[in-house]
Formats: C-alpha cells, sequence, structure tokens
C-alpha cells in the first residue's frame, strides 16, 4: 500500500552512520529529507484522525481488533495449523522457514526450478527483511519491485524509509532525476508524468515475469486464504500474470475468519493513510482452478518465524505479534518526524521498528543499536496503534534489559548508581542540593546556566538551563505551612471535608485510582 | 484527613513556587496539606532509563513518605503516571511491597485530578486578562488521561484569552534523560514546539508539568522570547491574588 508523496528536497536518506546518534545527525542536517517526512507524516496522521472520527465509534472496533490479535496470537499454533491445511488442500505449496536463510533458500530453490530469469515483486516489508532481492541477484535472477515508492527505493540502490511509503523520504524532483535516468530523457517533475512513465515500464516486466512476489496483510486460518490491501493495482497484476506465485508472510499475519477481517479491514486503511478502504483489495485462496480466468498454476506460501516465536510467552513483548503493519505510530512520533525512517537503522522503522529490531534479535542484546534510547516515551505510537501495543512501555523494557545485561554506557551506570542513592535518602538529597548550589555559583547568572559544561552539554545547546533555586521547597515548607494556616476558610474546609470523604468511601468501594492509560 | 503534598524532585530543587501556589490554591479551596520531608523523587529518570534497582531506591521513600496519607497531590501528571501506571510493574518482583503500591496509586493524584475530579471545582474564583496558549503534557494526557480537567478550569478564569496551540499534542521533547542522551533530537523537537507557540502570538504558555515546562521555557530564553511560561497552578495563584 503506498501513495509516494511529491514534495521535499533533495535527501539521501541517512542510512551511512554506524550509530542512531551519527545517523539522526544526518538527517537532522538534511531539510530536505525532514521537509518531505514531515509534510507527508502529516497528511497521513491528519487523515487518519479524520477517518477515525468519522468513523464514529473508533475506540470500541480498536478493542475489537487488539481482542482479535491478542486471541490469535495466543493460540498461534492452532491458526497456523489450521492456515496451512486449508492452504494446501486449495491447492498451495506451504514452506514454513525458521529463520531468513532458511527462507531465502525455500525462494531461491523454486525460483531456480521454474529456471526463473526474473521476478516481479509488490512491496513486502518481510523480503526487506530477509534482503531477498540482493539473494536473488546473486544467483542471476532480476527482481522487480511493483509499488511506485519501492521501484524508487529500488532504482536508488535505498531500503524503505516508512513501511507503507517506502520513498516518503525523497521529493518529486529528485524522483524524477532518478527516472529520468531509466527513461533515458528528461522527465519532467510532474506526478502524472512520472507515474505514468513507470506504468508503462512496469507493464513490460510483469509481461515478461516467471515468478510473483508478494507479501500478505492478512491471512485467513479458516480458508487458508490471503489478503492483500492496496492502491496501485500491482500486487494484483503480481498475482495474476505469472505462472508461478510466492507469498512471504511472518508467522504473526494470521487472523482466524473473515468475520475478523471486517474489522482489521476498519482499522487497517484508516489507520495507515485514512482512507476507509485501499483502491484494491485482494483475497487469493490458492493457485488458478479450471474455471478460472487467470491466476499462476503453481502457488508458494512461505511463512517465516526469523525471530517472530522469540516472543512468544513473554509477557513484555508477545503484543508486539498483534501488529497490522499500519505505519500509524510512525505518522504519530515527533522522533521519526525529524529523523525519517533510515536513522533507525533497520528493515523497519518508527516506534514498531524501534521496538521489533530488538526483539527479533532478542538472544543478541550486544548487538542492539541504541534505538530504543530515541524515544521521549510520549505514548504517541500507542494513541495512534489501531491494536493499541504498548510500544512506550516495550521501549523502556528494552532499556532494562540491555541495563541487566550489562550494556551500559560506564559514566551513565556511575549516575544512576549516584541516583540511587541521593534519591533513597532524604538527607542525602538534601546535602546534594546544598552542594548543587554551591557548585552552581562558578556558573550560574541570573538563573540560568548557559555553559555547555557536563550532561548540560547537549542541553544548553538548544536551551538556556534553570539554576537551582536560593530556597527549595522544603527549605521554605515551614514559612508556607505557617502562611496557610491562617487563611483557611471554615466555609470551604466543611465542604472539601465532605468530598474528601465521599473519595475516600468510593475507594473503598473499588472505585478510584487506577493504573493509568486513561 | 491527611492530604500530602508530592513536590517533585524538580520543582522542590528548581521551582518551589509551583509547590507553593498548589498549597495556597488548595488551602483556600478549604484543603491543608501537609509535606512529609521522607520524599525524593519518584525515580523516573532511572526506570526509564533501565536503571529499575536505582528507580526503586528512590520509590520506596514516597511508598514510606506517604504511608499514612489519604490523599497524595503532586503538580505533575509524569511522575504521578510514573506512581499510577509503572510502580505494579517496577515492584513486580517484590510481592511483599504490592499492597503499600497499590494503596499509594489509589491515592495519588495529578493536581488538576484532585482538584476537579476529587474536590469538584472547575472554578477558583481566578481573573487573568491574558493571552494564554496551553500545552498538554504527554503523560498527563496519554498515561493519565487527563484532558478535560485542565480545560474546565482554564476556561473558568475570567479575562482570559485560550489561544488554540497548533499540533498541542504533540510531544515538546523533553522526555528526561532523552534530552541529554539523544540532544539534538531533543532539540529539534523543542524547536519545533517553541515555533508553534511563537506562532499563537500567546503571552503566556501555560502547563501542567515543570519537566516538559523547563524544556520549553528554557528553548524560549535561548531563542530570546519573552514569552511567559508557567504551571497552571501558579497561573490560577496569581489570578486569585488581590489586586
Amino acid at each position: 500500500m503506498s501513495a509516494q508523496s511529491a514534495t521535499g528536497g533533495q535527501g539521501r536518506g541517512a542510512a551511512g552512520g554506524a550509530t542512531v546518534r551519527e545517523r539522526a545527525q544526518l538527517a537532522l542536517n538534511d531539510d530536505f529529507l525532514r521537509k518531505a517526512v514531515r509534510f507527508t507524516t502529516e497528511r497521513l496522521r491528519s487523515g487518519k484522525k479524520q477517518a477515525s472520527e468519522e468513523h464514529g465509534n473508533w475506540e470500541a472496533w480498536r478493542e475489537r481488533g487488539r481482542q482479535i490479535r491478542l486471541h490469535t496470537i495466543a493460540h498461534l499454533d492452532y491458526y497456523l495449523n489450521l492456515f496451512a491445511d486449508n492452504a494446501r488442500a486449495n491447492g498451495a505449496h506451504v514452506h514454513f522457514a525458521f529463520n531468513a536463510e532458511e527462507a531465502v533458500r525455500i525462494v531461491l530453490e523454486i525460483a531456480e526450478r521454474k529456471a526463473a530469469k526474473s521476478v516481479v515483486k509488490s512491496k513486502s516489508m518481510v523480503t526487506e527483511e530477509l534482503h531477498l532481492n540482493r539473494a536473488l541477484e546473486q544467483i542471476g535472477v532480476e527482481a522487480i519491485e511493483t509499488d511506485l515508492g519501492e521501484y524508487i527505493v529500488q532504482l536508488a540502490g535505498e531500503t524503505p524509509s516508512h513501511i507503507i511509503i517506502p520513498a516518503i523520504h525523497k521529493n518529486r524532483r529528485q524522483i524524477a532525476e532518478l527516472l529520468s535516468e531509466v527513461a533515458g530523457e528528461t522527465l519532467p517533475p510532474d506526478t502524472p508524468v512520472l507515474a505514468g512513465f513507470v506504468r508503462k515500464k512496469l507493464r513490460e516486466k510483469f509481461l515478461e515475469a516467471d515468478i510473483g512476489m508478494t507479501g500478505c496483510n492478512f491471512a485467513i486460518a479458516e480458508t487458508g486464504s490471503m489478503v492483500l490491501f492496496e492502491n496501485e493495482g500491482n500486487a494484483r497484476m503480481v498475482t495474476t500474470v505469472p505462472k508461478t506465485q510466492i507469498t512471504l508472510m511472518g508467522m504473526e499475519r494470521i487472523i482466524p475468519s473473515w468475520a475478523d477481517l471486517e474489522v482489521m479491514a476498519t482499522l487497517l486503511p484508516r489507520s495507515a493513510t485514512g482512507q476507509r478502504m485501499t483502491v484494491y483489495m485482494s483475497g487469493i485462496s490458492g493457485p488458478r482452478r479450471a474455471e478460472d480466468a487467470d491466476g499462476p498454476d503453481e502457488m508458494h506460501i512461505v511463512i517465516v518465524d526469523n525471530g517472530r516465536s522469540l516472543q512468544l510467552g513473554d509477557p513484555e513483548f508477545q503484543e508486539l505479534l498483534n501488529c497490522i503493519r499500519c505505519g500509524a505510530c510512525l505518522n504519530a512520533c515527533p522522533v521519526y518526524r525529524h529523523i525519517g525512517g533510515h536513522a533507525y537503522g533497520g528493515t523497519y522503522s518508527g516506534p514498531i521498528g524501534a521496538v521489533l529490531t530488538p526483539a527479533l534479535n532478542k538472544d543478541n542484546v550486544a548487538q542492539w543499536d541504541d534505538i530504543a534510547s530515541a524515544s521521549s516515551l510520549c505514548g504517541a505510537c500507542y494513541e495512534a496503534c489501531p491494536v493499541k501495543i504498548p510500544l512506550h512501555d516495550m521501549l523502556i523494557y528494552l532499556r532494562r534489559r540491555k541495563v541487566a545485561q550489562g550494556y551500559s554506557p560506564a559514566l551513565e551506570k556511575l549516575g544512576m548508581k549516584g541516583f540511587g542513592a541521593v534519591m533513597g535518602s532524604a538527607a542525602k538529597y538534601r546535602g546534594a542540593l546544598r552542594l548543587g548550589k554551591l557548585g552552581q555559583k562558578l556558573v550560574a547568572r541570573g538563573g540560568v546556566i548557559k555553559a555547555r559544561l557536563g550532561p548540560l552539554k547537549g542541553w544548553n545547546r538548544y536551551r538556556h538551563a534553570p539554576s537551582l533555586a536560593k530556597e527549595s521547597f522544603r527549605d521554605r515548607w515551614k514559612t508556607i505551612e505557617q502562611e496557610i494556616r491562617h487563611g483557611l476558610s471554615e466555609i470551604e474546609a466543611a465542604r472539601a471535608r465532605s468530598r474528601l470523604e465521599a473519595a475516600l468511601k468510593e475507594r473503598d468501594n473499588g472505585g478510584g485510582g487506577g493504573n493509568g492509560h486513561g | 484527613m491527611r492530604v500530602s503534598l508530592f513536590i517533585t524532585c524538580l520543582s522542590d530543587a528548581l521551582y518551589p513556587r509551583v509547590g507553593e501556589a498548589v498549597v495556597r490554591l488548595l488551602a483556600r479551596c478549604g484543603v491543608q496539606v501537609d509535606f512529609p520531608a521522607r520524599q525524593t523523587c519518584c525515580g523516573q529518570p532511572a526506570f526509564n532509563s533501565g536503571y529499575w534497582e536505582e528507580a526503586r531506591q528512590s520509590a520506596r521513600t514516597l511508598l514510606e513518605a506517604f504511608e499514612e496519607s489519604d490523599f497524595v497531590v503532586s503538580p505533575s501528571g509524569s511522575c504521578v503516571g510514573m506512581i499510577r501506571h509503572y510502580y505494579p510493574k517496577l515492584f513486580e518482583q517484590e510481592p511483599a511491597m504490592a499492597e503499600k503500591v497499590r494503596r499509594l496509586q489509589q491515592k495519588t493524584y495529578e493536581f488538576t485530578q484532585f482538584l476537579v475530579g476529587v474536590l469538584g471545582i472547575t472554578d477558583v474564583g481566578a481573573a487573568f486578562p491574558h493571552k494564554v496558549a496551553y500545552h498538554p503534557s504527554c503523560h498527563g494526557s496519554r498515561l493519565l488521561g487527563v484532558k478535560d480537567e485542565p480545560m474546565a478550569l482554564m476556561q473558568s478564569v475570567k479575562g482570559m484569552e485560550l489561544v488554540p496551540l497548533p499540533f498541542a499534542e504533540d510531544c515538546c521533547g523533553f522526555g528526561g534523560t532523552f534530552a541529554i542522551k539523544m540532544a539534538d533530537i531533543s532539540g529539534a523537537m523543542v524547536t519545533e514546539k517553541t515555533d508553534h507557540i511563537l506562532d499563537t502570538e500567546a503571552e503566556v504558555l501555560v502547563g501542567l508539568d515543570m519537566g516538559c515546562l523547563m524544556n520549553i521555557s528554557g528553548n524560549l530564553r535561548f531563542r530570546g522570547s519573552p514569552i511567559k511560561v508557567m504551571h497552571l497552578a501558579e497561573l490560577l495563584d496569581e489570578g486569585v491574588k488581590p489586586a
């Protein structure tokens, strides 16, 4: 599903840096990239907001979506078996791949058996995760992306920087330059012209391809069917024209029934682009039958684990498998808006990527980038998520796991030890305040500190820091207490007392309090 | 009936005037608060950075300080969110603490939650003849669901013009240690926030959390803007002062 935006500038993405900080810095210095990403994410999130308001009962449907996903993942073994049995009964070949290597091997074997020269693909994040295009090219098979955005990214030799808008970081002028190279003539930066050129170019590729390859938005267990949502019609071409069809899907793409799809089909397009429905929604149940006008003769479904099963039975991360890849968390995320997708350094970007990338690689904490720290924990991702995945909580759990395994910077560790010691006792805290007030005499002027020193180095590049108050609240408390004792009105006090007593009574009856999340 | 103030470390050390405003306003509404001095910090800086043992060291001071209180009121949605949303998880491995945690969770309120939700007061009788923009803090509005309470209080202030802040719900980029660790991303976020604030031409920016407000006011000062940044408690307190 992709509608390529056409604004912005000359951004080359931010994939170059070794750490999240370096990659973020590259993106932050790229005004064109930031402008392009801001423009499109703002359009998408305002579209989503409008679509969910128009829906009228969004929160209830969001909860239904969550319940369907929770139920499916809790019984994933059952529904996967049911799906595989039904898909096989429909005439499809079903393969299970434990990791990326296995999935790639399965696909390459099919390509070799078919003596395939070219593969047309419709956008699939799983094949990005497997680096499948590169593997196909190594055995001499041309793999062509047919989603407009993905085609552009492929031409540029880049990877998608957004789950549903792969070329979100590029502007129209830059796209015209890329396509002009393919065309051998200068194409104007005009969206209908550019899209028209790609449509014509890809039409040839569709007709000559030996294999069609797609991802899968939802796999329906009760009938062994796969459902695809898209706006360009390329996925339908990919699944109907070539003789052989391969679907790659993460093992969590399952939902039990077509009735459940109604809920998902309500949540997904609205969350992704603000559309009530995508232009195309295809349901595919097996290869071509005698009475069908078109469709592949041979159909393969490769179900990929690749770290997903590590989340099963982990109470902190199992809900990660509920994700329906709508991209709403990316569009809502203020960090993503400023640094774009490549800064995340993995296949998946934004809040979901920041959690998914380390979670899929859970056993190798040493390899984790510091991506989980690149979040202010504002919770906009949770609020946007159509199945209510608590990504902001998961980011904290990732940070804790990293610290627990000993992968924390020495200085930070020392600072936190100090924090624990000082904040663990009011006496020590008071002492630290006294010391701080002495120390700041060197740097504080007129209530602010401007020096870029120690922990204030980064802070003061963008701000002035406040200095510690001459007298802390606890220093002043005795004075304040005297002051209010005189001003208390008897009438107000009686009124307040009755309200407080009522609140206490309600609390005793089980009301009040609560643990947050609205 | 014992109502206690949880001042938060930030207001205690940097913004004692916010605590004073809360105490004076509550007294005006008939509630005399006390201040258990054993309290330090909710532990959020360590918790959010992954250092949970250190967070527990800090959190225990609150569990002890407010043991005898019937209500705990705090001028921060973030610190209250920490208690209400995360303390059960933080102390999950210590079943002996579960009851203490549950009691603190139940009796802790963000300042406007307490004023509006418990005391049933939306008009404190304040007048504030200025143009004001409001930044809803993420943890208060998203973790606690505090949205209507500050609105009701602000709409009752006489003479105040509340101007809409574009993209108000976007994070200001504070995020505690995030602003130190990822200083440039945080800097880009706060700059975008103050761009929007400057667009409103408000005289005052008001909010419910001194973390966010320290971040925003620090950037406004850095940019040379004279916009005044206030906690809502300060604004209401100033609004009820005899002229």
